[in-house]
């Protein structure tokens, strides 16, 4: 029997294994995400990010876990950052997310962020699609949180959860980092430590000063994830969030917006394959290269010709 | 780019003594692997949960309590069970080679003892993980 | 002790010296360095060593701050206890050891609990499977206990047990125990190691969350400076600190730190430093570099004594004073060429005599392999009294103190230790320092960094990374019996039938009452065990006021 007949017949096993077909841009793999979208559609997708140390990895912990008891199918994607040099990685969420009720059907799934820079793995979006075709109904995304621009995020998700610690000048690099424009909710986590009121502040100052109008008010939830202080509070409005967005129709908006880039990407990904393969072998580039250094051309035109080459065929 | 090995270390059992495995953990990702660690006090059904959801190549179980005879054979037992019986086992700790002979029949494919060197182990991992036949078929 | 003159000169000569040793054939290796991987300098003389203030920093045994020894006469006034940490199988079996071991001559007896017993489960529970009477023994209930001092007069001897998240529990028994045996507790000496933050710290064998453990703590102090007041209260532990890869420095300071938790604790629940801190005591690691082990013990002492009087403001001689402990590190014995351990483990244990050390348990040979045989365990204890009457090491008070390699050892150790108070400090405290994992990193990292030394082979283990044999192990391995755990959990099964279950609820009930308010726990966990309440009973009931401890990531 092969993977994807026993992935349709309900096999965790059989999941698992095509989700590390899909990592690993094994043969086949792009026919079997084509079938697997087209029977998917349903799941809702939360993404947690925030700086390092900011606790999403609880937070997921907490909230997979009230998503789960409300009845819904969960699934967990956390990215960890893989070496730059050596490729490897310690896939540590899976480690903070110990109250997780495996026993009810809960799926975590570890990834290495291998050579990614925006918060996910190159695969993760893919991936979303695998889980989606599974059947369940809500997927938690965390980013890597190592403190970069991470904002992939919004291409993958439904909604987004900001994380936050109240530590001086936070509020000040998330602004800096775009994430005020990426959130939908804050969550300013280890409220139990001093100056998480500053920060609440803060953050509602900030937000008020936007110039955006929605009707949707960008709640802030002060929270403690490790004692379980104020999540169910985090959860409602994760809740409402998608209530408004089914509401407004925004949610389909969104995901048409996020398609148009998904096709784009596999278009773009598509042709770099293509020309990686035929006109950019080493030959070809060497000996350009070395006329552009005898002087006899330019970076510019050679470029130019390379183009007029791949699509006019001469 | 080659794929990469993914491991998931274990400590079942009531022990905490988890130096070992935290030295092996670093070892394993400073040579490109990506490591999942269980944290202490893990039943067989958690360690082989994540092994399977995971879907890593091999399973690393560390035990220095005395109780190997009856967790080795309860996570080998349970991963074919959950249909994991493709993934390896190997297994650190406090063991006499009696024991060892038996695990080794029992499913557990290697078995290291103190003084092993991290080298070794990586060796041994990714050995076995380039042997391991993959006869699935995607679709 | 030298005139400036003289220091001048001599760090000139040095300078000269120091020049000539191109003259000298090459280093035969990369790097000289200790155990905990700092770099030892080719020479060490007066120009090494901070040469002021010889009375305040060195002075006398038994005088403030006790850097060479606590007691006055030292091992003329007391020989250090033998105690070789020891418990197995079922209790009858550990009863049988001690008095084996009592007939050879040791002087007091040490307690190694099982798995399911340090971690609060009964033999019975689905967690204790596989690890019953393995790493000790088991207990459930008095009636163990009973059975494993049958015999054994408890106003006689003192009795050291290595238990911690449920001390207060096994100490009560052994107070039920006693009260059997017609004794007054306040005629009961020993030792609980009932230290919960090296649990958290390094070997990780916690029940509750670190506030209410501080509690049940405080509360055993307090119970005890009222009814056991010869007993003490917590040996704080670097034993396992070490074990679990710190370096001497780290298991120093982290310790010490540990300590002064302690100390603020008991205070803040307003008791007398100087009625509970004389009960504070310590147990460290005797690691294999020699010269740096016994620098640690003196650094360790000196420290504790001036933090005691002048920062926490303890009046008594008796608190200032840091009483210890001292066992070989198991880490550093070796599976490979196994008889090897015996040699090892003859240095480390000289190095903890040479510290001044209270006690010293030497680990017997084959402990990599398996749990120790009675010949090895003979051959440990045989090793210290081959140091106490042959070596004549005992005859003279510190015998190292004024060599300038140890005095400019127990200097460094000694600042090393105080830079770490100050970064615990200003990570906010001991506590903090847990729930962030700053400890568990520091330690891991230098365990790494020890484990790539020896793959390097810039650190030669002999027999594991250096003058390898293949050998056949002939040490033979002790096994415990799986017959044992079925009549661990059979007789556990019949207690609970023929105990008076009425009893044991209402006193359960009366220990929450007391655990959700603020009465003693260690009071109303004696009125449990005397009515055969089970360990796991009492776990039980406290979890769900106290909650459970969960470990912060490392990774």
């Amino acid at each position: 029997m092969s993977l994807y007949t026993e992935f349709q017949g309900g096999s965790e096993v059989a999941l698992s294994k095509i989700i590390s077909h899909i990592e690993n841009r094994r043969e086949g793999y792009q026919e079997v995400l084509s079938r697997l979208y087209r029977t998917g559609g349903r799941m809702y997708r939360i993404g947690i990010t925030g700086p390092p140390g900011a606790g999403k990895s609880s937070l997921v912990n907490r909230l997979a876990g009230l998503a789960a008891e409300a009845g819904h199918r969960v699934a967990v994607i956390c990215v960890d950052p893989s070496s730059p040099f050596t490729g490897g990685a310690l896939l540590g969420d899976r480690l903070r997310m110990q109250d997780i009720p495996l026993d009810k059907g809960v799926f975590i799934r570890s990834m290495g962020s291998r050579g990614s820079t925006g918060g996910l793995a190159a695969a993760t979006s893919n991936v979303t699609v695998a889980l989606d075709a599974f059947g369940f109904d809500t997927l938690f995304i965390e980013t890597v949180g190592v403190g970069q621009m991470e904002l992939d995020i919004i291409d993958a998700c439904d909604t987004v959860v900001v994380a936050l610690v109240p530590e001086s000048g936070d509020a000040i690099q998330a602004l800096k980092a775009g994430l005020m424009e990426i959130a939908d909710i804050f969550a300013v986590n280890k409220a139990d430590r001093a100056g998480s009121d500053q920060m609440v502040y803060d953050l509602q100052s900030a937000m008020e000063m936007k110039a955006v109008h929605s009707e949707w008010i960008v709640p802030i939830v002060a929270t403690q994830a490790t004692a379980n202080v104020n999540l169910d509070e985090l959860y409602r409005h994760l809740t409402a969030h998608k209530a408004y967005l089914e509401k407004t129709g925004l949610l389909a908006q969104k995901r048409a917006e996020q398609l148009k880039k998904k096709v784009e990407r596999v278009l773009v990904k598509s042709i770099q394959r293509d020309i990686d393969r035929t006109l950019l072998n080493g030959a070809v580039l060497d000996d350009i290269v070395g006329r552009i250094m005898r002087g006899e051309d330019d970076p510019y035109s050679a470029g130019q010709a390379l183009f007029r080459q791949y699509k006019f065929g001469s | 780019m080659a794929e990469k090995i993914r491991v998931l270390l274990a400590k079942p059992g009531l022990d905490g003594h988890d130096r070992g495995v935290k030295v092996v953990a670093a070892a394993l990702r400073d040579a490109g692997m990506e490591v999942i660690y269980t944290g202490l006090r893990q039943t067989p059904e958690q360690i082989v949960t994540a092994a399977i959801q995971e879907d890593v190549d091999v399973v690393g179980v560390s035990i220095l309590s005395g109780a190997h005879m009856t967790l080795f054979p309860a996570i080998v037992d349970l991963l074919r069970q959950r249909g994991g019986g493709d993934k390896l086992i190997f297994g650190g700790g406090i063991i006499p080679d009696d024991d060892i002979a038996a695990l080794e029949k029992a499913g557990v494919s290697k078995l290291f003892t103190p003084g092993a060197s991290t080298v070794e182990i990586i060796d041994w991992v990714t050995r076995a993980v380039a042997a391991k036949k993959n006869d699935e078929k995607l679709l | 002790m030298f005139d400036k003159s003289f220091l001048e000169e001599l760090r000139e000569r040095r300078r000269q010296w120091d020049a000539e040793k191109d003259k000298f054939a090459q280093n035969a290796r990369p790097r000289y360095m200790t155990v905990s991987g700092d770099d030892v300098d080719i020479l060490y003389g007066p120009e090494s060593v901070d040469q002021s203030g010889y009375l305040d920093k060195i002075g006398f045994p038994g005088q403030y701050p006790y850097t060479r020894g606590v007691h006055h006469s030292m091992y003329r006034g007391r020989m250090w206890t033998m105690r070789q940490f020891s418990g197995m199988g079922t209790a009858r079996q550990t009863n049988e050891r001690y008095h084996y071991l009592l007939k050879q001559g040791q002087t007091g007896l040490s307690v190694a609990f099982d798995l399911p017993t340090l971690m609060g489960y009964d033999s019975d529970h689905q967690r204790s499977m596989g690890e019953i009477c393995k790493c000790g023994v088991a207990v459930d209930t008095l009636a163990d206990m009973e059975i494993i001092f049958d015999g054994i007069d408890l106003s006689k001897i003192s009795t050291s047990m290595t238990i911690n998240a449920p001390a207060s529990i096994l100490l009560a028994m052994y107070v039920a125990v006693g009260e059997k045996q017609g004794i007054a507790s306040h005629k009961l000496t020993g030792t609980l190691q009932n230290d919960i933050l090296k649990e958290y710290i390094a070997q990780k064998e916690w029940v509750f969350p670190p506030e209410p453990s501080i509690r049940l703590i405080t509360d055993l102090m307090d119970f005890c400076a009222r009814h056991i007041p010869k007993w003490n209260t917590i040996s704080i532990s670097g034993y396992h600190i070490r074990e679990a890869g710190a370096t001497a420095a780290q298991e120093l300071a982290f310790t010490l730190a540990d300590g002064f938790q302690y100390v603020e604790s008991a205070i803040a629940a307003g008791q007398d430093v100087d009625v509970f801190a004389p009960r504070l005591s310590f147990f460290f690691n005797a690691h294999q570099d020699f010269f740096e082990e016994i620098a640690k013990y003196r650094a360790a002492r000196r420290i504790w004594a001036r933090h005691m009087r002048e920062k926490y403001g303890a009046k008594k001689e008796e608190s200032w004073k840091l009483r210890f402990h001292t066992q070989t590190a198991g880490c550093s014995l070796t599976a490979q060429q196994p008889e090897n351990n015996l040699m090892r483990t003859a240095y480390e244990a000289l190095s903890g005599v040479l510290g001044g050390t209270q006690s010293l348990h030497t680990n017997s040979m084959d402990e990599t392999l398996a749990l120790p045989s009675d010949k090895a365990v003979l051959l440990a204890l045989r090793t210290q009294q081959i140091i106490m009457h042959e070596t004549g090491v005992a005859n003279t008070i510190d015998p190292l103190a004024g060599s300038y390699y140890v005095e400019y050892l127990t200097d460094k150790l000694e600042a090393e230790a105080e830079a770490y108070f100050t970064e615990i400090e200003r990570r906010g405290g001991v506590l903090k320092g847990i729930e962030e994992g700053f400890f568990q990193r520091e330690i891991a990292k230098s365990a790494y960094r020890y484990q790539k030394e020896i793959e390097r082979e810039e650190r030669i283990i002999v027999g594991v990374n250096g003058y390898v044999m293949d050998e056949e192990i002939t040490i033979p391995v002790l096994r415990i019996d799986e017959t044992v755990a079925r009549d661990q959990v059979a007789s556990l099964q019949k207690i609970k039938q023929s105990r008076d279950n009425d009893k044991v609820k209402r006193t359960l009930e009366e220990l929450a009452v007391c655990a959700r308010g603020n009465g003693n726990t260690l009071q109303a966990i004696l009125d449990c065990v005397r009515v055969y309440a089970t360990e796991g009973e009492i776990v039980d009931t406290l979890r769900p006021i106290f909650g459970e401890y969960q470990e912060p990531p490392m990774f």
